[in-house]
C-alpha cells in the first residue's frame, strides 16, 4: 500500500465516516475517487476544491476501471494500491507499477494516461508525429485485480459446496449448501429445463450455473463499498462483453442443422425475401450478433445505472454542502435514506440481472439445439 | 466514452479468469453437485413411494385385522354358547346322576334295614322260644319233684296208653 500525498477535497472523507456510522452503504466509498484517472490539471483541481464539485466526473471516475486501486483520502493523503501495468509496445514488454504515473499526473517511459479524447483513461503514447497511439495494454487494472479476487472466492465457494455434497450424500442440505441449493435447483428446473428442453439441458447446465453465480456474486460484491470489493466488475462493458461472447460461442458451436437452416433459409418466409436479395438471412444473421450484444449491454447498463444512482445521491450531499454546510447536512439525511432504498433495490437487481443473463443464454442455447418441428 | 470503451487488458483478464473459473467448476464442482442433487431427488422419490406403498399395505392389513377380529369374536361367541350349553347339559346330567345314586343308596339302605330287622326278629323269636322252654322245664321240674306225683303221673300215662 502506498500512501501518497495529493490534493483532494477533504470534506469527502467526513461524509465517508458519516456513511460508515450509518452502517449501510453501497457505493464504492466516495473517497475512492477519480484520482487514478485525473482529468483536470493541478490548477483546475485547486480551483475545483474551492469552486465547483464536478459530480459527473466523480461518479464516472468511480464506475470506470483504473490503473490503481484507490481506497480513501485523508486530507491531502491518498490511500491507494498501485497495480502492475503490463504493456507491449513496438516489440517490447514493459512492466511497472501504476504508482509511477503519480495518479495520472506524470508520464513514465513515454507512456501516460490519456486525459481526453476517445482513449481517455487509457494508457497511451505519443509517436514521433505527435499522434496518440495505444500500446497493447494487459495491465492488471482495478477491475482485473478485483476479478481475480472474486473469481477465487467463487471457485473456493463452490469447490467447498461440491465437497459438502460429496460428503453428505442423500442427506438434507446443511450450511452454505442449503443457501445455494434452491438457486441451483431454480436454475436447473426453471431456467435450463424449460428453455433448452429435457434432452439437452444437462449439457449446458454447468455453464449456466457458472455464469449465474459468477454474475450474481460479482454483483453482490460490487455493492460492498470496501476493499477488496466494490469494484464495478459486472458494470464494466469488457466484463459483460466477455460473458456475452462465451454465450455467443457456445450457441454458435452447439447450433445444429435446424439452427443454421433457420438463419440462412428461414422456413415459412416467401422466397422473394431470400432471393435475389437475401433480406431474411441478413436480418437473421444480424440477430445472431445482436443477441450477445444485448446481453452485454443489459447487464452493463443495469449495474452501472444502479451505481450511478447511488453515487448521484451521495454527490447531492456535496453539491448542497457547497452551497451551505447546513444544506449539506440536511441533504445527507435524504440522500442516505434514498441510497439505502436504492441499495435494497440493487440487491434485487443483482439477482434479477444474473437471472436474466442466464435465462437469455439458456434460451439462445435452446434455439441452437432445438429439434425440427 | 470512457464508460463504453472496453479495455483490452480487462478483456484478457476476464477471459482468463472466467475461463478458469468455468473450467474448474465444470470439472470439479458441478458434476458432483448435480449428481448429488439428482441422487437425492431420486432417493426422496423412492422413499415417498415406499412410504405410500407401506401406507397402503398397512391399510390393507388393518382391514384384514378387523375382519380377523370380527371373525374371532364370532368364533368366541359360538364357543361361549357351546360351552354354556355343554355346561348346562353337564350340570343336568350330574344332577340326575346324583339323584339316581341317592335313590339307589336309599334303596340299599332300606333293604339292608329290612334284612337286619328280619334277622333281629328271628333271633328274638329263637330267644323267646328258648326262654319258654327253660321256663317250662323249670315248671315241670318243680311239679315232678315228689315221688307221688311222679307215680300218679305215670299211672295216668299208663292208663291212657293203648295197651289196655
Amino acid at each position: 500500500m502506498a500512501i501518497i500525498k495529493g490534493k483532494k477535497s477533504s470534506s469527502i472523507l467526513i461524509y465517508f465516516v458519516v456513511l460508515l456510522l450509518v452502517g449501510f452503504t453501497h457505493f464504492s466509498g466516495f473517497a475512492q475517487n477519480d484520482e487514478g484517472i485525473p482529468q483536470i490539471s493541478e490548477e483546475a483541481q485547486d480551483e475545483m476544491e474551492e469552486a465547483d464539485l464536478n459530480a459527473g466526473e466523480i461518479i464516472i471516475g468511480h464506475i470506470v476501471d483504473s490503473y490503481e486501486w484507490h481506497i480513501a483520502d485523508w486530507g491531502h493523503t491518498h490511500l491507494s494500491i498501485p497495480l502492475p501495468v503490463i504493456l507491449y509496445d513496438q516489440g517490447e514488454w514493459h512492466f511497472f507499477m501504476s504508482s509511477k504515473f503519480h495518479h495520472g499526473k506524470d508520464a513514465y517511459k513515454g507512456f501516460e494516461i490519456a486525459k481526453e479524447g476517445m482513449l481517455k483513461g487509457k494508457i497511451v503514447r505519443q509517436d514521433a508525429e505527435g499522434n496518440v497511439v495505444q500500446p497493447i495494454d494487459l495491465s492488471l487494472t482495478k477491475n482485473s485485480f478485483a476479478l481475480l479476487i472474486t473469481s477465487t472466492i467463487v471457485v473456493l465457494l463452490f469447490l467447498g459446496v461440491a465437497k459438502t455434497y460429496r460428503r453428505r450424500q442423500r442427506k438434507a442440505p446443511k450450511g452454505f449448501q442449503s443457501l445455494i441449493e434452491p438457486i441451483i435447483v431454480f436454475i436447473r428446473d426453471e431456467v435450463a429445463r424449460p428453455a433448452i428442453g429435457n434432452k439437452h439441458y444437462e449439457r449446458f447446465l454447468p455453464y449456466l450455473l457458472t455464469v449465474f453465480f459468477f454474475i450474481f456474486i460479482n454483483n453482490l460484491l460490487g455493492l460492498i463499498p470496501f476493499f477488496p470489493f466494490g469494484a464495478n466488475i459486472t458494470g464494466n462493458i469488457a466484463v459483460t462483453g466477455v460473458l456475452a461472447l462465451f454465450t455467443f460461442f457456445i450457441t454458435t458451436f452447439s447450433g445444429n442443422k435446424n439452427y443454421y437452416a433457420h438463419i440462412f433459409n428461414t422456413p415459412g418466409v416467401p422466397w422473394w425475401l431470400k432471393i435475389p436479395v437475401p433480406l431474411m438471412p441478413i436480418i437473421e444473421l444480424v440477430g445472431v450478433f445482436t443477441k450477445p450484444f444485448v446481453l452485454m449491454v443489459r447487464l452493463f447498463a443495469n449495474i452501472t445505472a444502479g451505481h450511478i444512482i447511488i453515487l448521484g445521491f451521495i454527490s447531492l450531499i456535496f453539491v448542497f454542502g457547497q452551497a451551505s454546510i447546513y444544506a449539506g447536512y440536511g441533504m445527507s439525511i435524504i440522500s442516505i435514506s434514498l441510497s439505502i432504498f436504492i441499495n435494497f433495490l440493487e440487491l434485487l437487481v443483482a439477482f434479477i440481472q444474473a437471472y436474466v443473463f442466464t435465462l437469455l443464454s439458456a434460451i439462445y442455447f435452446g434455439m441452437a439445439v432445438e429439434e425440427h418441428h | 466514452m470512457e464508460l463504453v470503451n472496453p479495455g483490452l487488458g480487462l478483456i484478457f483478464w476476464m477471459t482468463l479468469a472466467f475461463g478458469i473459473v468455468f473450467f474448474i467448476l465444470k470439472k470439479f464442482a458441478w458434476p458432483s453437485i448435480i449428481q448429488a442433487l439428482k441422487d437425492r431427488e431420486q432417493h426422496i422419490e423412492e422413499a415417498l413411494q415406499a412410504a405410500e406403498r407401506a401406507h397402503e399395505e398397512m391399510k390393507k392389513m388393518q382391514l384384514d385385522n378387523e375382519a380377523l377380529l370380527k371373525k374371532a369374536k364370532e368364533e368366541r361367541d359360538v364357543i361361549m354358547a357351546d360351552a354354556r350349553k355343554l355346561r348346562e347339559k353337564m350340570l343336568d346330567e350330574s344332577r340326575s346322576k346324583a339323584n339316581e345314586e341317592a335313590d339307589r343308596i336309599v334303596e340299599n339302605a332300606k333293604v339292608r334295614i329290612d334284612n337286619e330287622r328280619k334277622a333281629a326278629m328271628t333271633e328274638i323269636k329263637n330267644e323267646i322260644a328258648k326262654i319258654s322252654i327253660d321256663i317250662a322245664e323249670k315248671i315241670v321240674r318243680e311239679k315232678m319233684q315228689s315221688t307221688e306225683a311222679q307215680k300218679d303221673y305215670i299211672n295216668k300215662l299208663i292208663k291212657e296208653s293203648p295197651l289196655n
